[in-house]
């Protein structure tokens, strides 16, 4: 008898596993890689970003970025530009929300302010670049929803449908790798009449604190425009233990100087 | 003389050989030309480019710049849907949320990048120190009365907006769709794009019948370049029924008309073939060709049958007997009348514009076959089946040169008189013909006929221009565009343009640093001007640009290094020459008052088309030199006279000038597609030169006539086949005129006249010089016979 219920509740939770598969499955895959880049705590990162056009003519732009990692709600993030040399001290502080639009603050130098923008927009590229902000802006979990695709060795095919109607997404494919900390190898992203519009591979991959996957250089290609993006990050530090105090108004002015 | 007689009855020989072999062999001909004609038609392979971009070569230094510019900034084909309610306001709840909707339709437009409406207008406002950047109506089913009211104040203000997606009255507005196109297939526009936008709107129109909706744009016009393609090729049709009447009307055999049918399919099927061996790819002026080798090729076989069955309707000749006596009269003719056509039809290539290097070069392959097939399939067909001459014919055959024979003695009367009338009347038009002038303007490429015409004229009526220019402004550094120098500068740029009378929008990127520095003062009116520091002009500019949604970014007016910047001002319907000028009037603008960095020329499709006929004119000036010479020399060695070669010059030439004069007085305006007339028409209008010359020489040589009998000789044996395959070619023409795009009808219409006036000359001022230069000359000696010419019949 214990046997058959064993047998039974084996055979049914196969077959719910698979009932409930390929959404699921994706949403839990998409759970288990924020689960294993949880407790961070903060980051701070310099970046090097180089736009190229269709001819091969480049332009960089330096930045650096500090995250702090919340739990409760979407990180915090605050960027600063040190080149193009007219740019340089200008920052911005982003407050990611899991639900509704981020809040943003930029500081200009050059009139000494903090402005804040306030727009849904976050699909447009990221100062000139291939990238858009809801690129590079913190991915919660609660932004997408979920389809696996397909399984190839130790990678992970996740489909990801933005719920934000504003996005300039229909949907996005994940690559990730469910050996390296479910970090991402790749990604896809078609545009609003699902054409494949950019391709982001991750590359030179370093393991921090024996825990947290970063990659060293982004890849963005636009196959409609043929311009590409590379961002390359350089000494990552995870020991600047920072605080909510190093994500306001005032540390964003402070930030520019 | 020895010498030449050698080889007259060479060819004689030849031709009767040739002949007599085909007519032997008439199955295994009949067999290998078919073989030939369909072996070819299996290779063919018709597609068709719609793309502007093919009326512009490689080295086009227009469309070089014009590249440029797009690969600075993004390369914009697009398509603009006009939209105009019934009721006049587009402010209305309704009319906005139709507009919001259609516009998120069009952002699945294949290869879509980028949609601008007035819905999605990024609508820049502040609120102390809160920058609010949004669509100007978003979620517009929710709107209220007052919001609605608003954004129409704002709309109706807004100088990106007003005469470019929204008209003054806020009556009408637009939804601007840039494609980007891969460019990797002739087929993304017509079955991609084109199929989707044409299903938008019909979808539309049934959920919303109170809007009209036009639709114009490059993409639009690409489309219409194809349809007109399309539908030139299905002239061919009409001049086959043409062919067919003529050809039975002119030899009255059912049969002869069958094997001029099945020469001219033969040929067509052949340049089918060639045009696929060769990938070229029909545009509008190439997909002519099958209505041009019906036309021209037509004539080689009725030359051919009218003799055969003058032979035996008139001489009695027995049917192979006349086949080949037709033969060895015409061989020589229709090989020199093919090849001056040729020679006329490859001197396209000299030309700066490729759809008319692929129409020359398939219309002179198409004429090579033609005349293999006339002198091949033709006398074998005309062998194999069942020709025969009735009594009646042969009695009809025998009266009438009569018309004829009084024009000659009208001619024969009054030389001199006729001279002097046809040099003044020559003279006067070829003054009128320098009068004429460029204009291309590829809108009225099409006529009335034509949807996209009569959309985009809507257009320009009650919105916006169709026609620009574009500049892109360097700065002359890296992110130099934020230099407060360099906007001010862009900005008087701007106003200089703005206050243009023939500018109707200007889209400067000075425009965007006001409105943002405007936003960054609390939307303080007095901020409404190009920030004075370069650090706030860098800081805003990435502030705005951080706000940005999607598709609407500034890239399109930005390149990646922020050096240069794209100034697009869109211009009123007006000509080529005027357009040339007043591109000019702005770079001199630049020159004078800029720094050297910000020296632009102006450049843009309507540009290119504007200088195309000139650049086009230049180029085939030397093409043309070289198609008289060639002719010339080719009618020299035919007619084997050094003077009459010479004196050819005029009746082969005045034609055109004549052709332009009459022009002017129809039109004053010539196309791009006009500039081949003079070496085409050349290979054609020789024909009625050598012929009537060489009637003439062989009166004079061997019959030993003085110029005037000669001259009657002439016009009586020669004038009907002259008139008879002028009539053909002006109905070829005459079809071709009723194209309707503009490039080949106007070509067709100009060749019709041409055509009439080589006629006219031929019959009026040629026999009259013929006489005029002969006067000095004494009689020609009766005793030695020269000769037989080799163009007789």
């Amino acid at each position: 008898m214990k046997k058959i219920i064993v047998l039974t509740l084996a055979t049914l939770s196969t077959v719910l596993l698979h009932a409930q598969s390929a959404e699921a499955r994706g949403l839990e895959i998409a759970k288990a890689a924020e689960q294993a880049d949880l407790g961070f705590g903060s980051s701070i990162v310099e970046l090097k970003m180089v736009l190229k056009n269709k001819n091969g003519q480049t332009s960089e732009r330096s930045l650096m970025t500090k995250t702090l990692e919340l739990t409760e709600d979407g990180d915090k993030s605050l960027i600063v530009f040190n080149s193009p040399k007219d740019v340089k001290g200008t920052s911005t502080l982003t407050f990611t929300h899991k639900i509704g639009s981020d809040d943003q603050w930029l500081f200009l130098p050059s009139i000494k302010r903090v402005k804040r923008i306030s727009s849904n927009n976050k699909s447009g590229p990221f100062v000139g670049s291939e990238f858009a902000y809801e690129d590079l802006s913190s991915q919660e979990v609660e932004k997408y929803t979920y389809k696996f695709l397909e399984e190839k060795g130790d990678l992970l095919i996740v489909e990801q449908d933005p719920v934000d109607p504003k996005s300039g997404y229909t949907r996005r494919v994940i690559t990730y790798n469910k050996n390296k900390g479910y970090r991402i190898e790749k990604a896809e992203f078609y545009d609003r009449k699902n054409a494949l519009l950019k391709t982001l591979t991750y590359s030179d991959y370093k393991l921090y604190k024996n825990k947290f996957w970063r990659a060293g250089t982004f890849h963005m290609v636009n196959h409609q425009s043929n311009k590409e993006t590379l961002l390359h990050f350089n000494n990552y530090n995870f020991d600047a233990n920072l605080t909510e105090d190093d994500f306001t108004q005032v540390a964003l002015q402070r930030a520019g100087k | 003389m020895n010498a030449l007689k050698k080889a007259k009855s060479f060819a004689n020989k030849f031709a009767t050989n040739w002949a007599k072999f085909v007519i032997k062999r008439k199955w295994p001909v009949l067999l290998v030309t078919l073989a030939l004609a369909m072996g070819l038609a299996s290779k063919g392979n018709m597609e068709f480019d719609g793309d502007y971009h093919v009326f512009f070569s490689k080295s086009n230094p227009e469309l070089e710049a014009f590249d440029a510019l797009q690969e600075k900034f993004t390369k914009d084909d697009n398509v603009i849907l006009v939209l105009t309610p019934s009721n006049k306001n587009i402010f209305t709840k309704e009319n906005l949320t139709a507009i919001e909707e259609l516009t998120a339709e069009a952002w699945n437009t294949p290869y879509s990048s980028r949609v601008d409406a007035i819905t999605n207008f990024q609508y820049t406002r502040a609120e102390g120190d809160d920058l609010y950047v949004d669509d100007l109506s978003y979620e517009s089913t929710l709107k209220s009365e007052e919001e609605i009211a608003k954004i129409k104040e704002v709309a109706l203000k807004e100088p990106l907006l007003v005469d470019r997606i929204i008209n003054r009255e806020g009556s009408v507005t637009a939804i601007n769709i840039t494609v980007k196109l891969p460019g990797l297939d002739v087929n993304e526009i017509p079955q991609e794009v084109t199929p989707f936008v044409r299903n938008m709107i019909s979808d539309f129109k049934e959920k919303h019948p109170d809007f009209e909706i036009h639709s114009s744009g490059l993409i639009p016009m690409n489309t219409a370049f194809f349809e007109a393609s399309m539908k030139d090729m299905m002239l061919t049709m009409i001049m086959l029924v043409i062919v067919i009447i003529t050809t039975l009307i002119l030899t009255r055999n059912f049969y002869s008309m069958l094997a001029t049918l099945v020469v001219v399919m033969f040929s067509i099927i052949s340049a089918v073939g060639f045009v696929g061996i060769m990938g070229i790819k029909l545009t509008p002026p190439s997909a002519v060709f099958p209505t041009m080798i019906l036309t021209l090729a037509v004539a080689d076989s009725i030359h051919i049958l009218v003799t055969m069955l003058q032979k035996m309707r008139k001489d009695g000749l027995n049917k192979v007997d006349a086949l080949v006596e037709s033969m060895r009269l015409n061989f020589m003719p229709v090989f020199i009348t093919s090849l001056t056509t040729i020679i006329g039809f490859l001197t396209m290539n000299f030309g700066d514009v490729p759809p008319f290097w692929d129409l020359g070069n398939i219309t002179a392959f198409g004429m090579m076959m033609a005349f293999l097939f006339s002198t091949t399939t033709l006398p074998a067909l005309m062998a194999i089946l069942p020709v025969k001459a009735t009594a009646k014919q042969q009695e009809r055959e025998k009266k009438k040169t009569g018309w004829y024979t009084s024009m000659g003695n009208f001619v024969v009367k009054q030389p001199v008189r006729l001279a002097i009338v046809s040099i003044v009347v020559i003279s006067g038009l070829t003054y009128l013909a320098n009068k004429n002038v460029f204009n291309d303007e590829f809108i009225n490429y099409f006529d009335k006929t034509v949807e996209f015409r009569n959309n985009t004229d809507y257009i320009s009526e009650n919105l916006t221009g169709i026609y620009n220019v574009e500049y892109a402004i360097g700065s002359g550094e890296s992110g130099g565009i934020n230099n407060p120098e360099y906007l001010k500068n862009l900005n008087a740029f701007e106003d200089w343009l703005k206050a243009q009378p023939e500018v109707i929008h200007v889209s400067a990127f000075s425009e965007v640093a006001r409105r943002v520095n405007r936003s960054m003062h609390g939307d303080d009116e007095a901020y409404y001007r190009v920030p004075d520091n370069r650090e706030e002009a860098a800081q805003y500019l990435l502030l705005y640009e951080l706000s940005l949604p999607f598709g609407l970014d500034l890239n399109n007016q930005i390149n990646v290094d922020k050096s240069e910047t794209r100034v697009t001002a869109t211009i009123d319907n007006i000509s080529s020459a005027e357009m040339i000028a007043f591109s000019k009037r702005g770079e001199k603008w630049l020159r004078d008052n800029t720094p050297e960095p910000m020296h632009a020329i102006g450049v843009s499709p309507t540009l290119m088309f504007s200088k195309l006929g000139f650049r086009q004119a230049d180029s085939m000036f030397n093409g043309n030199i070289v198609a008289l010479i060639l002719i010339s020399l080719v009618l020299m060695i035919a007619l084997r006279s050094f003077k009459l070669g010479l004196l050819s010059i005029i009746p082969n030439v005045t034609p055109v000038l004549v052709g332009f004069g009459i022009w002017f007085l129809y039109k004053g305006q010539i196309n791009t597609g006009m500039v081949i007339v003079f070496g085409m028409t050349l290979g054609i209008i020789v024909d009625d030169t050598v012929h009537f010359m060489s009637k003439f020489l062989r009166a004079r040589r061997e019959l030993g006539y003085d110029a005037k009998q000669a001259v009657i000789y002439a016009f009586e044996t020669v004038g009907k086949a002259l008139v008879t395959t002028t009539i053909v070619l002006i109905a070829g023409f005459a079809v071709l005129s009723t194209s309707s795009f503009a490039l080949n009808s106007y070509m067709a219409r100009i060749t019709v006249i041409i055509i009439i006036a080589a006629l006219i000359i031929d019959f009026i001022l040629l026999p009259s010089l013929l006489i005029l230069t002969a006067k000095k000359e004494k009689p020609v000696v009766i005793e030695e016979p020269q000769p037989q010419v080799v163009l007789n019949k």
